[in-house]
């Protein structure tokens, strides 16, 4: 593609053969059925129902006018296999194979909604058949995930349909480098991967470092425990993400690219990689883009799965090809990244956020959001909740919102007790803060952080010793062991935990603990160390009380430890 | 450079830009404990001792790491840093075995120091420890993982100092190890690709790396440590000799102006030969066939009425000297005297015929001086590396870490060797060209340079003459041409050439497979007409680097052990030089006869030559058809042979007298870098022995030449008094750092790099030079070419380091390089025996199949006495300096058995 006048001309024809997803019956097709491709579904066997589809469609010789698409993660995983039938858009849960000849038979063929597959909401009587209505989706506002419910991930035309690569058209011949910085500083965005820095300075940051070539890396490892946020979006809307790095190659002055991402995802590398062939053969990347003469690649590099790759300075230490450890900032990846060299790292989520702030100006996007942070914040819900499972929100949105609306409430009407963010690094809020309102700020002054986005819920049963030696197991496991005070200090604190809960604990073991944890906070190496201790730290922050009741009376009243004796 | 100021503990301090907290408060000489950091080696900041406060920073920082910014504040010593300092040894104690009472470390240990400052005791944090075995199974290093730290200093040692990459950490967190590759132990050295330098001893902070040689043999305050320069190769690392009543009892690094705390393992663990039970202790006289041991009289006497006898009856040129390229200077010195003045005659030389008389020869005659034209420390410099017929991470492992490190950190390596060496596989370009070729290969440089108007005309007009010659000379010699005679492709040469032309700064480094050849001279002229018509030569990091093999080569040279001139290479042809020396040396006259060379001495035997006087050298074993060399020996009326072993030279030995070693005298040696070094005394000389300088004055005195010397300082003030270029030089500045020569005058600071703005001889001079074929090429009869050179565990004729405890124990037996192919062809195995002959000799060696040579070639070293390789080389010798050939021989191999 040479020019921005091709671009345009695939995205009309492309979005003349989508119509039919905008709700507008179509001539040649019945349906496009939009099966949810996200891990949830795929364990939840979403494949074999693909299966089942597909023979039924044949079977009834409508094959040919019928598209079925496999998308990103659509959120509700618990209900899974889901699936979207356009035009109406409705929602379909729980899918068995079984299901696809009623589907096809009834629904495609005539007309007919297959009652007991569709959502009700809790207590309602009627079902919400419409995707768009559901109280769920309803409450939640897409800007990162908004092409999941749309788009085929393996089509460029599908996404350039859906406004891709309009940003980067516009970025390449509408706004100079520094006024792309200015954008997407004004926008209020702040990092997704857990730290919330301004991405705006960052790449200002970058930008004026002296040294050359300068590169830009997307931190696709997401290692937290039970999230996979990043995985959603590289699975389901790879090209948010190329087109995210290539703004900003432009911004910066960068040619080089790299996507870093865990082994353990290979459907998202095979995705990433076939998007980025696309974007190449179609001169979305590589040399002279759209015919401005801005040159623009990207490579992936897998991870071996450590947590700590995730860090900043060990994944570019990763990317280098030694072993992945972090190494001591200053300098940053703007002045020292990749090589040595000037370097822009993002989280996966952050950059695809990029698109949209450059497309409709930074001035849509700071709308969404609170003062200080603004914008969406996709998050990872799992625990004692009905609904698991991935949802975006805009930010300033409630613990309560998010749990109790978005999240359908605790099941079995157990109590609700506390919400854990930002897995191995972050904290519990306990029920008294539950109208706290989401954003880097408050959850920080909480004693929890924002993270990436995971959120375990916990009810009355959780034990809470047992939820941070849980935490504090991973990180002994995962610390990389460069630094002293975590590759030793996160053990010790893990062997007094496991003491406590055993009931072997002894007086002062609180102390000791508190004691350790604010060395390691103190003066550990990296993010990894300096945070380790906060599960702890929180728990006992609020918990104090089950913690005395484990070492004094060696006892735990979820029953959930095992203790001796 | 910039400034900025600081207040660390309300000290202010202005300290330049760029520096860290811990360097600002090294300068206030406020204490921060460290245990990872090392100024020499990159920072991980790991192991957050070293933290400080500073108000504003969200932690507290590891000072190593942070920079020090204009205004900053810094509290050393706050609560803060004091709680989280002895948390973090509780920590690491907590982890660590409590045998301090038994531990080599003990008392070295900045674990075992820093809980005794912060008075942290153990037992805060009980829980899991580790139990790893102890790694004992190889001579010279015992690593025991339960007690390191993971500060990595070995790590990085390993791969920052040495360029080997043998250890690295393994598995994480709580169960982090450093280890070789797929935890294999040292000793595993094919997997764990170690060379036993022994950095990482060097820089463990704690008990888990010691010198095995060094276990229980004294505690470290008992220890006395004597800075002394290793006695094996021409590198010239200095090292500490450990000394616990008048014992050596081991070697560690000190901070060497060459070296720095890198050594390899013959310097760091060959030390073992100093107090060997073989060591000679006293004199020995030869009576009936059998040694007799003698006073010293005796054998002086005996000496005297020997030597005298032969010079009344036949002249003083029946009489020869060996002098030795093993012993100090000032010994060279005497020697030479001793040859010239007490005796009378020329007939004085030593072992750098064998290895660099044709580099002497051709050098001098291109440039007006032979020897190193740059310095080691100007390697890093080099954006192109050109090594020639030299092994040097084998023969030089030092030298050769720092050509491995420049190669690293990007500079062009390329390799010209039969052999796939060490280098080679790091090379960008291996050209493995076939034996005794170098001439035609490096004429072919020049055609391309010439051919693509890449020669430095102004260099070549300004500075040097004879270039028309040499240019219709090397027109011939085009890369096609070229490629038909060294098998090298045409396109490679041109690669090369250009490479070569277009650097900024160009080293050529090159030992014996340059110089040990017929045509020897010749190939040396060739790569000094490379140098000069590129102007690569004259400049910092440029030039040509022939590597010297003995650790006082240059020394013994620099000293006029040899047949044609005296110190400083003041030739004794010329009148004035006579004069001048026979004045300072008070005789009528000197000889102005030309003396012999080694292997003219030895072919004399018997004939002209009736006695000789063999210091420190080992000819049976180390030159040239050996059968022939003893048979010589065997002719002479009388032998004198001085060492400090009795060697297989000295068992023909009529007296033998006992040299006392390196380690128990004074005096110097000139590294190859024309470095001059002291050596210092560390212990009395063994039994009744006696420093080589010692006993020449002895016998020179007894045959009525009064010598008599204070000190060896006092040698050194005569030598610098006769020699130009050691002017300048005496062992009070010596105390204060080394000299590299030509050092002119007491102020002269002496000279990193030769030849700039002016060659030694005036102008430097083209020789056009043609490719000679070697003089024995394979045939029917005998299909194989044997080559010879070194192993980086000995040296040498392998008197000293099959005498360690150690080297020998891990290197135990020498084989025979083979490759696959010609293995197939003969039917063996590896560690079949086989038996290798040529036209003079044959040996038994068991065979080692490997990829290092190519098919038609074999290899060994001439290091183990049971394998004496030597009886099978060829005598040919260069005509021009007389060296053997001895890269290039016609043998045959058969199975044994
Ligand atoms: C132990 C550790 C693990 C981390 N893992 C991730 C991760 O998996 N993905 C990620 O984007 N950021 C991770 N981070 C944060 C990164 O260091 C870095 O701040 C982030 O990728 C920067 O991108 P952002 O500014 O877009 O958030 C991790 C940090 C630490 C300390
Ligand atoms: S804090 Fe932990 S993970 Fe980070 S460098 Fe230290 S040991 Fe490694
Ligand atoms: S000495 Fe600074 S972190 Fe180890």
């Amino acid at each position: 593609m040479k020019s921005l006048d091709e671009l345009a001309k695939i995205k009309e024809s492309r979005r003349a053969a989508l119509k039919i997803r905008e709700g507008v019956p179509s001539a040649t097709e019945k349906a496009h059925v939009m099966m949810c491709g996200g891990a949830g579904c795929i364990s939840s066997k979403c494949l074999e129902v693909v299966d089942a589809m597909k023979e039924a469609l044949s079977k009834n010789g409508i094959a040919e006018q019928v598209q079925i698409i496999l998308t990103g993660c659509m959120g509700p995983c618990d209900m899974g296999p889901v699936a979207i039938v356009y035009p109406d858009a409705t929602f379909y849960r729980r899918l068995k194979p079984k299901d696809a000849e009623a589907i096809v038979e009834e629904h495609i063929m005539k007309g007919n909604l297959v009652q007991r597959l569709l959502y009700r909401a809790p207590g309602a009587k009627e079902p919400t058949p419409k995707v768009t209505d559901i109280d769920l989706f309803a409450k939640q506002k897409k800007i990162v995930l908004r092409n999941n419910f749309y788009i085929d991930p393996t089509s460029i035309e599908d996404y350039i349909a859906n406004d891709g690569y309009a940003a980067l058209g516009k970025a390449l011949t509408q706004m100079q480098p520094a006024e792309i910085i200015e954008e997407v500083k004004k926008s209020g965005l702040r990092g997704r991967g857990g730290a919330g820095f301004s991405t705006g300075m960052k790449w200002g940051f970058t930008a004026a470092a002296s040294g050359s070539p300068k590169y830009v890396v997307c931190n696709g490892d997401e290692g937290d425990p039970g999230a996979f946020m990043d995985r959603s979006v590289l699975e389901g809307d790879p090209h948010s993400v190329i087109e995210g790095m290539a703004i900003c190659g432009r911004a910066i002055g960068a040619e080089q690219g790299y996507v870093y991402v865990r082994a353990e995802y290979p459907l998202a590398i095979e995705r990433l990689d076939y998007a980025i062939q696309k974007a190449r053969e179609n001169g979305l990347l590589g040399k002279d883009i759209l015919g401005t003469g801005f040159n623009f690649d990207i490579e992936i590099r897998i991870g071996a799965g450590a947590f700590v790759c995730g860090e900043e300075t060990a994944l570019l230490t990763s990317i280098e090809g030694k072993r992945g450890e972090p190494r001591p900032r200053p300098p940053f990846p703007a002045n020292a990244g990749v090589w040595g060299k000037p370097t822009v790292l993002n989280n996966v989520e952050t950059w695809a956020n990029i698109p949209e702030i450059i497309l409709k100006g930074a001035a849509a996007y700071a709308a969404i959001g609170t003062e200080k942070s603004k914008g969406t914040k996709v998050f990872a819900l799992a625990g004692r909740i009905n609904n698991t499972g991935i949802i975006e929100v805009p930010m300033g949105t409630t613990l309560r919102e998010i749990v109790f609306e978005i999240g359908g409430g605790i099941p079995r009407k157990k109590a609700f007790k506390a919400v854990q963010t930002g897995g191995p690094s972050g904290g519990c809020i306990p029920a008294d803060y539950l109208d706290t309102p989401v954003d880097y700020d408050s959850l920080g002054a909480l004693g929890a952080i924002m993270g990436s986005g995971g959120m375990i819920v916990l009810d009355e049963d959780s034990c809470m010793v047992d939820i941070a030696k849980f935490f504090l197991d991973f990180v002994v496991d995962e610390s990389c062991g460069k630094c002293s005070p975590c590759r030793i200090g996160t053990k010790r604190m893990y062997e007094i935990l496991d003491n406590i809960s055993k009931g072997k604990g002894k007086e002062g073991d609180i102390e000791l603990l508190v004691e350790l944890a604010t060395t390691i906070k103190a003066t550990a190496l990296c993010g990894l160390g300096q945070t380790a201790p906060n599960p702890v730290l929180s728990t006992i922050r609020y918990f104090r009380k089950e913690y005395e009741e484990h070492i004094r009376d060696k006892k735990c009243a979820c029953n959930v430890c095992e203790l001796e004796e | 450079m910039s400034k900025v100021t600081l207040t660390i503990d309300g000290i202010q301090i202005t300290v330049p830009k760029g520096a860290t907290v811990l360097e600002a408060a090294e300068q206030a000489g406020i204490f921060i404990p460290t245990f990872c950091h090392d100024p020499q080696l990159s920072k991980p900041g790991a192991c957050r001792i070293c933290v400080v406060e500073i108000p504003g920073a969200r932690n507290l920082p590891a000072s190593c790491v942070t920079e020090a910014t204009e205004g900053m504040v810094v509290n050393t010593a706050s609560p803060a840093v004091i709680e989280a300092r002895k948390t973090n040894l509780e920590l690491l104690l907590a982890n660590h075995p409590t045998d301090c009472l038994t531990c080599e470390k003990s008392g070295d240990c900045r674990l075992q120091e820093y809980a005794y400052f912060y008075g942290v005791k153990q037992g805060a944090f009980k829980g899991e420890k580790h139990n790893y075995p102890i790694e004992d199974d190889n001579p010279f290093i015992v690593r025991d993982m339960n007690k390191c730290i993971l500060c990595g200093k070995c790590i990085r040692m390993c791969e920052e100092v040495q360029g080997n990459d043998v250890i690295n950490f393994a598995y994480r967190g709580f169960n982090s190890i450093v280890t070789p590759a797929m935890g294999a132990h040292y000793a595993d050295t094919e997997i764990s690709n170690c060379v036993f330098c022994g950095g990482c001893v060097s820089v463990c902070p704690v008990g888990a790396l010691s010198e095995k040689g060094m276990i229980g043999k004294g505690r470290r305050w008992e220890v006395k440590k004597v800075t002394t320069t290793c006695p094996y190769c021409g590198v010239g690392c200095q090292f500490d000799l450990n000394v616990k009543n008048g014992k050596v009892i081991g070697v560690t690094s000190t901070d060497g102006e060459v070296n720095g705390r890198a050594l390899c393992v013959k310097g760091r663990f060959g030390y073992g030969f100093i107090h060997h039970p073989d060591r000679l202790t006293t004199p020995l006289i030869k009576k009936d066939g059998k040694f007799v041991e003698a006073t010293w009289d005796e054998a002086v006497d005996l000496i005297v009425k020997k030597i005298g006898s032969i010079k009344e009856k036949c002249g003083p040129d029946a009489l020869g000297l060996l002098s030795s390229a093993r012993v100090t200077n000032e010994e060279n010195y005497l020697m030479n005297k001793l040859a010239r003045a007490v005796i009378g005659t020329n007939n004085i030389d030593h072992c750098a015929r064998l290895c660099h008389a044709p580099t002497v020869a051709g050098m001098a005659t291109a440039y007006g001086s032979g020897a190193m034209t740059n310095s080691f420390a100007e390697i890093p410099g080099a954006d192109f590396i050109l090594i020639s017929g030299t092994n040097t991470t084998d023969t030089h492992p030092v030298a050769g870490a720092m050509i491995k490190q420049a190669a690293r950190n990007g500079s062009t390596l390329v390799v010209v060797d039969p052999r796939k060496t060490e280098l080679a596989k790091l090379a960008k370009y291996h050209l493995q060209i076939k034996s005794g070729t170098d001439i035609a290969l490096f004429n072919g440089l020049a055609n391309v340079i010439i051919a693509e108007g890449l020669c430095d005309k102004e260099f070549v007009n300004n500075r040097t003459e004879d270039f028309e010659a040499f240019k219709a000379t090397v027109a011939k010699y085009t890369p096609e041409y070229v490629e038909g005679i060294t098998g090298i492709r045409a396109e490679t040469i041109r690669e090369v050439a250009l490479g070569y032309a277009k650097a900024k700064n160009a080293s050529i480094f090159f030992t014996m497979g340059i110089t040990q050849h017929i045509c020897g001279t010749h190939n040396v002229f060739s790569i000094a007409n490379l140098c000069m018509l590129c102007g690569q030569i004259g400049k910092e990091s440029s030039g040509v680097n022939p590597l010297r093999g003995q650790n006082n080569v240059q020394g013994s040279c620099d000293m006029g052990a040899l047949p044609v001139v005296y110190t400083g290479y003041q030739s004794i042809t010329v009148e004035e030089n006579r004069k001048k020396f026979a004045a300072a040396w008070n005789v009528q006259e000197l000889p102005a006869k030309i003396g012999l060379t080694v292997g003219e001495l030895l072919g004399e035997c018997g004939k002209s030559i009736k006695g000789m006087y063999i210091m420190g050298e080992n000819p049976v074993i180390s030159d040239p058809d050996a059968n022939q060399v003893m048979h010589e020996l065997k002719k002479l009326d009388f032998l004198v042979v001085q060492d400090i072993f009795l060697t297989e030279t000295a068992q023909f030995a009529d007296v033998v007298l006992p040299g006392a070693s390196f380690a128990e005298k004074d005096g110097t040696f000139t590294n190859t870098e024309r470095h001059v070094q002291l050596v210092r005394k560390a212990i009395e000389p063994i039994g009744n022995s006696k420093p080589d300088w010692e006993i020449i004055c002895m016998v020179a005195t007894a045959m009525g030449y009064p010598m008599s010397y204070g000190s060896a300082a006092e040698i050194m003030d005569e030598v610098a008094s006769l020699t130009p270029s050691y002017a300048g030089i005496s062992f009070a500045r010596l105390e204060k750092g080394s000299l590299q020569w030509p050092c002119l005058s007491a102020d002269h600071p002496g000279t990193k790099f030769l030849h700039s703005g002016k060659f030694a001889r005036g102008l430097g001079k083209f020789h056009a030079v043609e490719h000679i074929p070697p003089d024995e090429l394979p045939d029917n009869e005998y299909p194989f070419i044997l080559s010879t050179g070194r192993r980086r565990y000995h040296y040498h004729t392998g008197t000293m380091t099959q005498r360690t405890g150690a080297l020998e124990v891990f290197y135990p037996t020498e084989y025979l390089e083979v490759s696959c192919p010609d293995a197939e062809k003969l039917g063996v195995c590896d560690g079949d025996r086989v038996r290798v002959a040529s036209r003079r000799g044959q040996v038994e060696v068991a065979v080692k199949i490997t990829d290092t040579v190519v098919p038609g070639l074999v290899f060994t070293s001439f290091q183990y006495p049971d394998v004496p390789i030597n009886r099978l080389t060829n005598p040919a010798r260069d005509p021009i300096s007389k060296i053997p050939d001895l890269k290039v021989c016609a043998v045959k191999i058969d199975k044994v058995g």
